[in-house]
This record gives structure tokens, sequence and C-alpha cells, in this order.
């Protein structure tokens, strides 16, 4: 009855607090930078109306080592491990771009071999990383086993590297001009054998048991929506443009090495929001299988590197019969290549997206200047309008979602 | 181009619709390594980022990269910061150049690209660049609190302070670097091909050509490195070996005698194989 009467005299809520009404302001919290959900050191400034997301600030740089510095100090070939150091869930993708910006500078053929294995593990790279990101986006949002089973496929991914370089995570696989080491015929078979047999069953095992959960929709479903537009002008690529629709993939539009012999679809989601993007990865692990398949069927023999000695060191049975190779081995190893001045940006599609290198050379040994385009980047600033009046839970789905890791990051 | 790098549609005619869409806003391009630059205008330069994303035949539609380049030895203007577009519709990729100093302030662009405000922090963080309009030119990447910009020519690799967490203290301290080990820089410039320091001797060879270096294309460029010496007339006396002046033996010793014995060769009447 009271309410009744405060109305007729259009009185409301708050303007005259009484007994027993408490007045509540935005308060702020910290989450992270040390946070099981933040992937890493991520740290956000949150201002929270109750449970009500008002304005997150991202602070980012926690895990700066000053890459792109150090890169200029070194020679092209010295420079390549920083870059397995980038995004340490899919190493090989980071060192994709890089190669071929020199490559391209370098205008270096690169043999047919040699670009089906760099696909060949691009891929198998995509599907480590996906693993390792859908597995802990389902954990975020309160399921463990699924987590579980896709670590599985993650170790197998990681034996697969340790085989064909000798690292699990930091391979340097990819070198300018093609591949540093061929892989044997058995390790060709076992990947082929694991795709028709472990992957598949493990990873749909998995993924039945989230994406048509109920808990999993509703923590997912119409969160953090990203229009088409809002896709665009906030720079989005890789899994979050085709999320919000956008049929846009740098393999299909812009393919580098092999991939335009590839067949394979690009998946797109039709709302935008969390559950789209974390359907969209699910969908790229089972074409980059297929992607996997072809190349192992089409995969010519014939060197794995390129044949121009002033660029690709001779291998070592060579060395010890010809001095001219023992020269140019000692001449890469310490001197290095030069590279002819020129600024090219070279982007490929890592699994979390657009990851580019602006590599401006000025003739010597070293880059004078190696920028390096982080996918999450322009990702991480677009939470503050994606989170907006979300609740407070939803920020693990949001950043699951996003697929962050900052290594890359942070540089 | 040989080498296996992304294929987008071709360059052809990207200049011309630029220039002709920019006009005087356009200060020079430039079709290399494959990827198409421009040199704009630094003031106008929101103006010619609309019109690239606007205009039909160039529609830019997404900035993916800013990245900042330093220049010191240019004198005047010595950072360049880089806009990386692409166009989702015609699948294309351009470069935006436009130079400044560490005071001209570069129009931000974070009205067109929202995304723009965080690029423009860390070119900001990194170099020192300001951007007006950027209504959040914080530090991004660096550490609270640091000063200096980290990616200029002359910012050393060590940078200057280092910390650890000091037991006394019982905080993080910060500290000048102290190296435990010289900083490492190698040469790696061949003395052939123009290294930048005077190898001993190299100050008496101040010739046109000299002997080993790449032979110019045409023949009649050619100027032999003892070109000029063997022009000069023949000297008029001819050279002896009479004196240890001209020998060049150098003067014998005050006792130069006979040569002392070598205490371990046993003098023998009969010689040495008898």
């Amino acid at each position: 009855m009271t309410d009744y009467l405060d109305q007729l005299e259009k009185r409301f809520d708050g303007e005259d607090p009484e007994v027993g009404d408490v007045e509540i302001q935005n308060y702020t919290i910290n989450f992270g930078p040390q946070h099981p959900a933040a992937h890493g050191v991520l740290r956000l400034v949150m201002e929270l109306d109750g449970e009500i997301i008002e304005r997150v600030d991202p602070h980012v740089g926690l895990l700066h080592r000053g890459t792109e510095k150090l890169i200029e100090y070194k020679t092209y070939m010295q420079a390549l491990p920083y870059f397995d150091r980038l995004d340490y869930c899919s190493p090989l993708c980071m060192e994709h771009s890089y190669v071929l910006a020199v490559e391209k500078l370098l205008d270096l053929e690169v043999p047919l071999r040699a670009q089906y294995l760099r696909v060949l593990f691009a891929e198998l790279t995509r599907i480590s990383n996906h693993m390792l990101n859908l597995g802990s986006h389902v954990m975020d949002v309160g399921a463990m086993t699924p987590n579980l089973w896709l670590f599985e496929i993650r170790e197998d991914c990681m034996n697969f590297f340790e085989r064909v370089s000798g690292a699990r995570m930091h391979s340097a696989y990819f070198r300018p001009g093609g591949v540093h080491q061929d892989a044997p015929l058995k390790l060709l078979t076992d990947i082929a054998d694991w795709l028709d047999t472990r992957l598949p069953r493990l990873f749909e095992d998995a993924i039945s048991l989230v994406a048509d959960n109920r808990i999993f929709k509703q923590r997912n479903v119409d969160i953090a929506t990203v229009s088409r537009d809002d896709a665009i002008k906030w720079g989005f690529s890789g899994p979050m443009i085709r999320g919000s629709g956008i049929a846009w993939d740098l393999r299909k539009s812009q393919p580098y090495d092999v991939y335009d012999r590839m067949d394979f679809d690009v998946p797109v989601g039709t709302r935008g929001d969390c559950y789209d993007r974390f359907m969209v990865r699910v969908e790229e692990v089972r074409q980059s299988a297929r992607i996997m398949k072809q190349c192992l069927n089409e995969m010519p023999e014939g060197p794995i590197a390129s044949l121009d000695r002033k660029v690709v060191p001779p291998k070592r049975a060579e060395m010890k019969r010809s001095m001219e190779a023992l020269i140019h081995h000692f001449k890469l190893y310490t001197e290095g290549f030069h590279v002819p001045a020129g600024d090219v940006y070279v982007a490929t599609e890592s699994p979390k997206g657009e990851f580019g290198v602006y590599l401006v050379a000025d003739g010597t040994n070293k880059p004078y200047r190696c920028k390096i385009r982080p996918t999450a980047f322009s990702h991480l600033q677009a939470m503050d309008f994606m989170s907006k009046g979300h609740m407070l839970a939803d920020t693990t789905a949001i950043l699951g979602a996003m697929d962050i890791v900052f290594g890359e990051c942070d540089r | 181009m040989r080498a296996p790098s992304p294929a987008y549609v071709a360059n052809d005619g990207v200049i011309d619709a630029a220039s002709a869409a920019l006009g005087g806003r356009l200060l020079h391009s430039l079709d290399a390594v494959g990827e198409v630059a421009l040199h704009v205008d630094r003031v106008s330069l929101v103006e010619t980022m609309v019109t690239l994303r606007d205009t039909p035949g160039l529609e830019y539609q997404q900035l993916m990269e800013i990245a900042g380049v330093d220049y010191p030895d240019r004198g005047v203007d010595r950072f360049e910061v880089v806009y990386c577009l692409l166009s989702l519709t015609r699948n294309h990729r351009i470069r935006v150049h436009v130079q400044t100093d560490d005071e001209k302030p570069v129009p931000s662009v974070t009205g067109i690209w929202p995304v723009a405000g965080w690029l423009e922090r860390e070119v900001y963080d990194m170099y020192g660049v300001l951007f007006s309009g950027n209504a959040d030119l914080r530090r991004i990447l660096t550490d609270y609190g640091f000063r200096g910009h980290p990616q200029r020519k002359d910012f050393p690799l060590s940078g200057y302070v280092e910390l650890r967490y000091s037991e006394e203290a019982k905080r993080v301290v910060y500290e000048p670097v102290q190296l435990a080990q010289d900083f490492r820089t190698f040469d790696f410039m061949s003395p052939w091909e123009g290294a930048e320091y005077v190898l001993p001797g190299d100050e008496k060879a101040k010739l046109p050509a000299e002997k080993g270096a790449p032979t110019p294309l045409k023949a009649d460029e050619i100027v032999k490195a003892d070109a000029n010496v063997s022009a000069k007339k023949a000297p008029s006396d001819p050279k002896t070996t009479e004196s240890t002046a001209q020998s060049g033996a150098g003067k014998p010793g005050p006792s130069a005698g006979e040569k002392p014995a070598n205490p371990d060769v046993v003098p023998s009447a009969k010689g040495q194989n008898q």
C-alpha cells in the first residue's frame, strides 16, 4: 500500500532511502593477475554494480619480455625461436608467419615437400591449441571431464612434435627456406593412424558431453554477442570474426604454402556469442584433421628445404665431404644470411586469429624492426564492451571463448 | 614472387585509385616486395583513413596493426607509424605510413576503428609518439612507473634498471642494471663488405676500385687499382742492391763478425756425414 502511495506521489526507491534500504555503490575489484581462469597473467580491473559488470579495464604487459627488441639484436635465424615463445600453445603457427615474411623478402622458393610438412604441422598445432582452449573453456564454466580427455589429444600432439623436431613445445621446426628436418615415414603413418582412430574417438566423446549440454549452453549462449560491424571495427580475426558470422579465413582467402591445394570448409557462427565461438573451434578441429589427411595423401618426396646454400645450411653428411658446404655452414651459423632491404607485413591464420609480422630489413643480417601483431591485443581490448552488462561469473566464459595467451599478447 | 607467402589480390591499380582518392594528401607511394605502401600527410591522417575505408574500389574496412619504426639517422621526423589495413571485400592489404617525431602528435584513428586505442597506446609506450584524440594514452606493456621508451634505437637492450626482491626491505627494489658479464655485441660485417671501421693498413688503399672489388658491369667503367701508378713515369735511376739502403736489409750490427757458434753442434774436423 505504501508503494502505491509512493507511486501516486511520484516518489521512487532510491530517491528517499528509508530504514531498511541499503545504498549500493559501484565497487572495483581486481581479477587476477594470479587467477586460474585468467589464462595467464591478466589483471582485469572491474567495476561492478552488485554482480553486474559495468566496466572492465584489462591491464596487460605483465609478461612483457621485450621480444621485439631482442629480435633486433639477433640474426634472422637466431630470432626464430623467440616466436615459439610468443603463443606457447601454438608455437609452429607463430614461426609460420615469420618464416614466410623472411622468405618473402628473400624471394626464396620453398620445395613442395617442405610446404606440405609446414601445413601438416601447422594444422597439428591448431588441433593442439584448440584442445587446450576448448578444454579450459569448458573447465572455466564448470565441467571437468572433457578437459582431461582433450589433454590426452594434446599430449599426443606434443609427442608428434617431439618426434619430428626433438622438442615438445618450442620446436623451432620451420626455418626460412623450408623445415629443419625431414619427417620419418613411420611418424607420418602414425599421424595418419592417430587421425583415423584416436583423435575422433577422444575428441567426439569429449565434445558430445558439452556441445548439447544444458548447463554449458546456459553459460555460453547469448553471452557477449558481437555483431559483424563490431567484429570488423575491433579488428577481430580468426574464430572470433567467424563466430560473428563473417566467413573470413586467411587460409582460404589469402592462401600461403599449399593451402590453395587443400579442400576444407570454413565454419561460421550465426549469433556471435561465446557458444558460437566455441563451436567454430570444434568444427575447425575436424577441418584441420581433414587438411592433415590430405597432406599425408598428397605429400611428395623431395628436399625439405631450399637448396639455396646462401640461406639454408647444408646437412652434416654433406659437410664431411665438401669444403664449400663447410664454409656455408660456418657462415650461416655465425654471420647468418643477409636479407635485402625492404619491409613486408605477412599475416597467417594462427589458431587464435590473424598473426602478423611486420618485418623491416635494412640489408644486414639482423632485422631492423620486427613488429609482431598479436591476435590477443584486439580481442582483449574488446573485453570491455563484450562483458558490459553481464554477470561477474560470465567473465571466465568470455575470456575462455576469446582464447588468449599472454606470451603472445605481452610479447 | 616465388616465395609461398600469403597470396591476395594483385596490387594493380591500387596506387592509382588511392592517389585519385587522396590527391595531395598522398606524399608518395611505393609498390615493393609485392606490397603497396602509401606515405601520407600526418595532419590529415583521419580524413585519409576515412577515404581509404569508404571509397569504392579501396574499401579497407579493418585496421589490423599499427607499428612504430624508429629511424634516428633521418634527423627530422625520426619515427614512422605504419598502419596495416585489410580489405575484407576486396581481399587486399595496404600499408599507410606517416612520419613524426616525439613532439608532433599523430591524429588518433580511434574514432574510425576503436581497436586503434591499444595499438596507439603501444606505439606511445614503445616510442613516445603522441596521438592526439586518444582518450586513454597510458603505457600498456611496460611496468607501472616505467621511464623511457624501450623500442627506440638509442635505448639499450639491457635497459637502465633491474629489480629484485629485497629481503631487508621486504619488497621489490629497483636498482641500476649491473651486467655480470659484458654485453656481447658481435660484429658480423665482413671486412671486405663495407665494415665501418678501418682495418690496419686500409688507410693506404684509397683507390677508385680496390683489388678484389666487384667488377662493374660495363668494361669502360673499370678502373684498375694500380691505374695511376702505371700511368706514372718510370723512375729514372734503375733499382740496385748495392747498398743496404736500397736492398732494405738494414745496417749490419756493430759487431757483425762471424755468427756465434751453436753450442749444440759439435764441430768435427771431418764434417757432418763422415
